[in-house]
């Protein structure tokens, strides 16, 4: 079988799965979030957390309800690797410095998990199982909480309140991500990757060198590290490290478990806003441009475009083996696509093209499907424009799911689309404008730019992957990547709270005659081209001195 | 907790959540995963460590240099692929090189001078290409790289072309280029101005294969593609005095194939291949 075929094949196993996959998982999140029935042990949390799970919130109380968790999330994981020293199981590590403790402890919060650290020489197993790993669960948890809170927004008529931020937050993690998380942890040992407490050990290898095995939790830890779109390896060189991604099925499973929530959630919300098709029409959407993505990422990767590719013959700089040239580039585009940033590929190597598309991908807000609960939020929030849009050049009222779409709906929308562009553009121009940014980049020209773009990019949209050749550990990228990722997620999640609180307050508008049916191929069709148009707009400036000029040059 | 304002209400629910949810996902969760793993898959759960005469030699899902002190390749094992990592295959700095497809130009060492350059991974790959070929007994060109093994890049000015990889005294890679006489390149002069032009040359598809002259991305890569095994099975065979075809025996033992046949590429475990050649 030829390679193209092959990753064809892993490419088609991939999208099968997730179809499978759509309607049980999608339904099951709907009965997690509209049950009203609390488990035993959900009880017992509740009450040592001291809330009333069956209170509800308004608007603003769920969104402080987010910001108080994160705020203590924040503080805990950065008090846990200033006193890693101390703790025990901590492998003998120093405790990490100020500004790196701080960039780690956001990044890990807001569901970034950039890393400016290595994990095998900074990080002992407490940090790590007990502060990185429990934020991979609670920020994925928050992230649906917040889109749950937004289709409850739509879903609901002439209401005060969104639900409860406590359970939501407490369901999503109990009954989705830990239950998803085992089975796939006990999977991934079966694989090889390596689960173990134990401390370094040291051995000779054939020809008398020494090397040391670097003990870790490692597939507890990339169960959640995928499944919630989180991304941070418990190694520095994430999951191309044979402990944390030992073989080519275990790669498969690994892009699946990055793309399985996000891919179901719109069937949530089509069971939820009681209408299946509005689920069709939001992951269709999310299917063309991921298919689009896929497509061009592999061709550029197959056919190495660029110089040094054509040297070598084939893209095999920074690509594993066992995966190859096309599995890689499938797992770079699931992990750009989501919010993730786990990598078992190392982007910066990428073609031109194949390296540019990473970078699109993320600059469409990670909507395809993106990270667990902000992808659809943050498709939801561009259908809310597209709505809008579609509604000026007709001359009708925009309504989306019986609600009006007024001036206080689109505000918060487009200050939600504003966000991000500002903090990538202007980080970049600070980065580049300064000798901190120029510095950093380990390749010059054009390519140098597209470093620092994408960790501007990265950081802003909450993805964490990196072009790693730019060196980041130092105080002015650890402090403006860090109010990046928290800005860029939580500013965000302010809005959508608001927007939903404010959809909520309506009454329903029927559908008339001037209502755009918002499940028909023409509304998937405007969407996708919303998206794509709203990025290239914002964005090609940008693009063109950094991918565009590489690959034309 | 009632009579208390309702944001530090807020904040004390929030410091009492993260603390049982740690409790649940970050103690619980991780020590019943490792319980369960130790007990199904005790073997793979502590790294799959491979054992020559009861010591522990390494794990067969960590890549190894094959090489004595001094870096030289040990001519009676199959040898990895380079490696980023620290000094090559060190697990306490798992890397890739990062660098770009158009990382074609080196900075060349000026003698004297404390800063020692830096190879362009264009130039890497070439010198790896020429080293791999010359152990193995076969060609080591490529496109874009020189007979002597630095990337081939010129800076080209309006009156003359500079082969700017190729440290003077060193006869360029090509006598003139456009009209324009091609000289060597001087180590510590700026050509930054110039247009760079790789020149491809003739070389026609490389014998030494992709991944020989590549570094992985954990910098760990336990494994090679069976066309650089079979490219170094004669020279394995010579050294050791054994007939090539049990040589080429073994490596298919070792190969494995694509999961199902789809997922991956087949490769062959450098470790337990060298291992396998020490038993028989």
């Amino acid at each position: 079988m030829s390679s193209t075929l092959a990753g064809i094949l892993f490419i088609a196993s991939l999208l099968l799965a997730l179809a499978l996959c759509y309607k049980p998982l999608g339904d099951y999140m709907y009965r997690v979030y509209t049950g009203t029935r609390h488990l035993a042990v959900e009880r017992v949390i509740y009450r040592l957390v001291g809330v009333k799970p069956d209170s509800e919130q308004s608007w603003g109380v769920y969104a402080r309800s987010v910001l108080a968790f994160s705020a203590l999330s924040l503080l805990f994981l950065y008090a846990l690797q200033r006193l890693q020293s101390h703790l025990f199981l901590s492998l003998g590590m120093a405790p990490v410095e100020p500004a790196l403790a701080w960039n780690t402890a956001v990044s890990f919060v807001t569901n970034t998990n950039w890393q400016a650290y290595s994990g095998e020489s900074t990080m002992g197993h407490v940090v790590q199982t007990a502060g990185l790993a429990v934020q991979n669960f609670v920020s994925a948890a928050v992230g649906v909480a917040v889109a749950i809170a937004l289709v409850r927004g739509f879903a609901r008529k002439k209401s005060d309140t969104l639900g409860n931020f406590w359970v939501d937050l407490v369901r999503g993690t109990l009954r989705i991500l830990l239950p998803i998380a085992f089975v796939a942890a006990v999977l991934l040992v079966a694989g090889g990757a390596i689960q173990t407490f134990a401390d370094h050990s040291a051995w000779t290898t054939l020809t008398g060198g020494e090397q040391t095995f670097t003990p870790a939790a490692a597939a507890s830890q990339e169960a959640i590290k995928d499944l919630g779109t989180n991304g941070g390896g418990i190694f520095n060189a994430n999951s191309a490290h044979p402990f944390e991604n030992p073989t080519s099925w275990t790669n498969l499973l690994e892009i699946f478990l990055l793309t399985v929530i996000a891919s179901c959630m719109p069937r949530t919300f089509g069971r939820m806003v009681g209408d299946n098709r509005q689920g069709y029409a939001i992951v269709s959407v999310m299917a063309i441009i991921a298919i689009i993505s896929m497509v061009v990422t592999n061709w550029s990767e197959l056919s190495a475009n660029g110089t040094v590719p054509q040297a070598i013959g084939q893209a095999m700089e920074g690509r594993e083996s066992r995966f190859g040239v096309s599995n890689s580039g499938l797992f770079a585009t699931a992990t750009t696509l989501t919010s993730t940033g786990a990598v078992d590929s190392f982007h910066d190597s990428y073609t031109a093209v194949g390296g540019g598309m990473l970078i699109f991908n993320m600059l469409l807000g990670e909507v395809a499907p993106g990270g667990v609960g902000s992808g659809l939020y943050g498709m939801l929030v561009l259908a809310v424009i597209t709505v809008f849009v579609a509604g000026l050049m007709v001359g009708r009222t925009p309504e989306y799911l019986g609600k009006k779409i007024g001036a206080r709906e689109i505000k918060l929308a487009s200050a939600y689309f504003l966000v991000m562009p500002v903090l990538v553009l202007v980080g970049t121009g600070l980065a580049m404008a300064t000798s901190n940014g120029r510095t950093a980049m380990l390749n010059s020209g054009p390519h140098g730019l597209s470093e620092v773009l994408y960790a501007y990019t990265s950081a802003s949209n909450n993805n964490g992957s990196a072009f790693a050749g730019l060196s980041v550990n130092t105080p002015f990228f650890n402090t403006t990547l860090g109010l990046c990722m928290l800005f860029g997620r939580f500013v965000p999640i302010v809005l959508v709270l608001a927007l939903a609180g404010s959809l909520a307050g309506q009454g329903p508008v029927p559908a008339s005659a001037g209502t755009l049916p918002t499940y028909r191929p023409q509304f998937v069709g405007m969407l996708v081209g919303v998206t794509v148009i709203l990025v290239a707009l914002t964005f090609l400036p940008a693009l063109a001195l950094g991918p565009l000029a590489e690959g034309l040059l | 907790m009632e009579r208390m304002p309702s944001w530090i209400r807020q904040h004390v629910a929030g410091l009492r959540a993260v603390l049982v949810l740690t409790v649940v996902t970050g103690v619980i969760y991780p020590l019943v995963a490792t319980g369960v793993a130790q007990t199904l898959f005790n073997d793979r759960a502590n790294g799959s460590l491979i054992e020559k005469n009861g010591t522990v030699v390494g794990s067969a899902l960590l890549g190894q240099s094959f090489t004595d002190a001094d870096g030289n390749p040990n001519r009676t094992y199959f040898q990895s692929r380079p490696s980023a990592a620290g000094d090559g295959y060190d697990p306490m700095s798992t890397s890739a090189s990062n660098l770009g497809p158009e990382d074609v130009i080196d900075t060349l060492p000026v003698p004297g001078a404390e800063d020692e350059g830096r190879q362009s991974l264009l130039t890497q790959v070439c010198a790896r290409s020429k080293a791999v070929g010359e152990l193995e007994g076969v060609s080591g060109a490529r496109p874009y790289c020189t007979p002597d093994g630095v990337g081939a890049v010129l800076k080209v000015f309006p009156d003359r072309a500079v082969s700017v990889n190729q440290a003077c005294p060193a006869t360029p890679f090509i006598a003139s280029y456009q009209g324009l006489k091609v000289e060597c390149a001087q180590p510590g002069e700026d050509y930054a101005a110039g247009r760079t032009v790789p020149v491809r040359g003739s070389a026609g598809t490389p014998a030494v294969p992709a991944d020989a002259v590549t570094a992985s991305g954990s910098g760990l890569d336990p494994h090679i593609s069976v066309a650089y095994a079979e490219l170094q099975a004669p020279r394995v065979a010579r050294e050791r005095g054994m007939p090539v075809e049990q040589v080429r025996a073994l490596i298919g033992e070792h190969t494995t194939g694509r999961a199902l046949g789809y997922m991956g590429e087949p490769v062959v475990n450098v470790l337990e291949l060298n291992l396998a050649l020490d038993e028989s």
